[in-house]
């Protein structure tokens, strides 16, 4: 007899890898998902990159070498990317995980259309990557405009 | 002007209804691809191809129900009810669980449509999948009106041994914080949807924490605690992430997503205590 462990259906990591099937909060979520694994890994980095200051002036200085190149700012300008829609949406989200701003039960009436998926709460989304992309242009301005 | 005004929007949904329809896609006939397999003879994995014939009206489940009259009697599919009632013939059609009665042919673009079982269902045959933890995660919430003892002190009707029996009032407001979660027929499509089920066995899933709210917000309820207790876990309720797909596939309008985020409001102080509300209420009317 084959064990319900065995005959396991789940689709595991790939619901979230692939967003494009159920609309932009599932996006959302993808997004929430992957610039959170972003800022964990810039965070390790970056501590790892200030830890250099213990080994004196000059390891500083060489450390700090490395983000002064075109590679180094496409990296920030990303971190600052991610930062934002992270931020932004988070602050969507505690509002939307308290039930706010998704509208009221009501009577459901054909073609169902969800109320928690109304357009004043996917309007975050939009303001959350529209903010991330100016911030990434107005780094970029910042980082690339001085040379 | 209540009434102009609920026919307006019923019209404007109407009219919408019109416009998704002329997106339909109308053929003579359409290629199946259907997922075949047997878990428990470890029959390999493979897609089926079958031809079909159909009609504008003709469902998914009426050309799976063509292939296995006239081309391949062997496929495994469960089906009831055929209108979207029984939640019976939840499966993946193109990749979205959809249920296959009420998804006709002509909404689904391309030449060929592919039909798989449900996914974060352990698989038994061909379309059909094992519901048991789906069912259990559904137990666990408690679905039902906890409680509250029918016999109370009032000056109602008489019961059995000289008890005496009330009525749980609820006004119609009342009703409507809970009715569209009633509505469903648990079919499975959101559980299948979820990305967090996806990874956490453990986690109830959007039925069953829609299920809990729906009782949650019922104001015949009076032990609302416990059922909270079994939610309130590091695998519970606060695992949902509000990725909303649950509510994009429901078939009945129950929008579990609205439900679990006013349950966690519930739990997180955001919103007003229901039963509380309708305890005052009642009381005041005792008084009356």
């Amino acid at each position: 007899m084959t064990s319900l462990e065995d005959r396991n259906n789940r689709e595991g990591l790939r619901a979230w890898l692939n967003p494009s099937r159920y609309g932009w909060e599932r996006i959302s979520y993808w997004l929430q998902r992957l610039t959170g694994v972003g800022l964990l890994g810039y965070f390790i980095g970056h501590i790892y990159e200030t830890s250099s200051l213990t080994r004196g002036p000059d390891a500083w200085q060489a450390m700090l070498s490395l983000t002064q190149t075109p590679l180094g700012h496409m990296i920030l300008i990303l971190v600052i990317g991610m930062s934002t829609y992270h931020s932004v949406n988070g602050i969507r989200l505690i509002f939307a995980h308290g039930g706010k701003g998704l509208g009221k039960p009501g009577r459901p009436d054909y073609p169902y259309d969800a109320v928690s998926l109304n357009y004043r709460q996917r309007s975050g989304i939009w303001v959350a990557l529209i903010l991330a992309a100016v911030a990434m242009l107005y780094g970029a301005m910042v980082l690339f405009g001085e040379d | 002007m209540e009434q102009v005004k609920v026919a307006e929007q019923s019209d404007a949904k109407h009219t919408e209804k019109a416009h998704k329809q002329e997106k339909e896609t109308l053929r003579s006939s359409v290629t199946l691809r259907v997922f075949r397999a047997n878990r428990k003879t470890s029959e390999h994995a493979h897609f089926d191809t079958i031809e079909v014939p159909v009609q504008r009206w003709t469902t998914v489940l009426d050309a799976l129900l063509y292939a296995k009259s006239y081309k391949d009697s062997s496929i495994g599919i469960r089906y009831s009810c055929r209108m979207a009632s029984c939640g019976s013939c939840g499966m993946k059609i193109n990749g979205i669980p959809r249920l296959a009665c009420y998804t006709k042919v002509s909404e689904l673009s391309g030449s060929s449509i592919t039909i798989e079982p449900l996914s974060n269902f352990p698989h038994i045959r061909d379309l059909v999948t094992d519901f048991t933890q789906f069912f259990k995660h559904h137990h666990d919430v408690k679905p039902y009106i906890l409680g509250d003892d029918p016999v109370a002190p009032a000056n109602s009707g008489q019961g059995a041994e000289g008890e005496t029996y009330t009525e749980n009032i609820q006004t119609p407001e009342d009703v409507d914080k809970y009715l569209q979660f009633s509505y469903c027929i648990k079919c499975g499509l959101c559980y299948s949807a979820c990305p967090t089920v996806a990874t956490d066995t453990k986690f109830p899933g959007p039925q069953a924490l829609a299920q809990a709210y729906r009782y949650t917000a019922d104001t015949r309820d009076a032990d609302t605690k416990s059922r909270l207790n079994v939610l309130d876990d590091r695998h519970g309720i606060w695992r949902c992430h509000f990725a909303g797909s649950c509510s994009s596939v429901c078939p009945k309008g129950v929008d579990p997503a609205l439900g679990i985020q006013l349950l966690r409001g519930h739990l997180l102080g955001f919103s007003k205590n229901e039963n509380r509300v309708a305890e005052k209420k009642r009381k005041t009317l005792d008084l009356l």
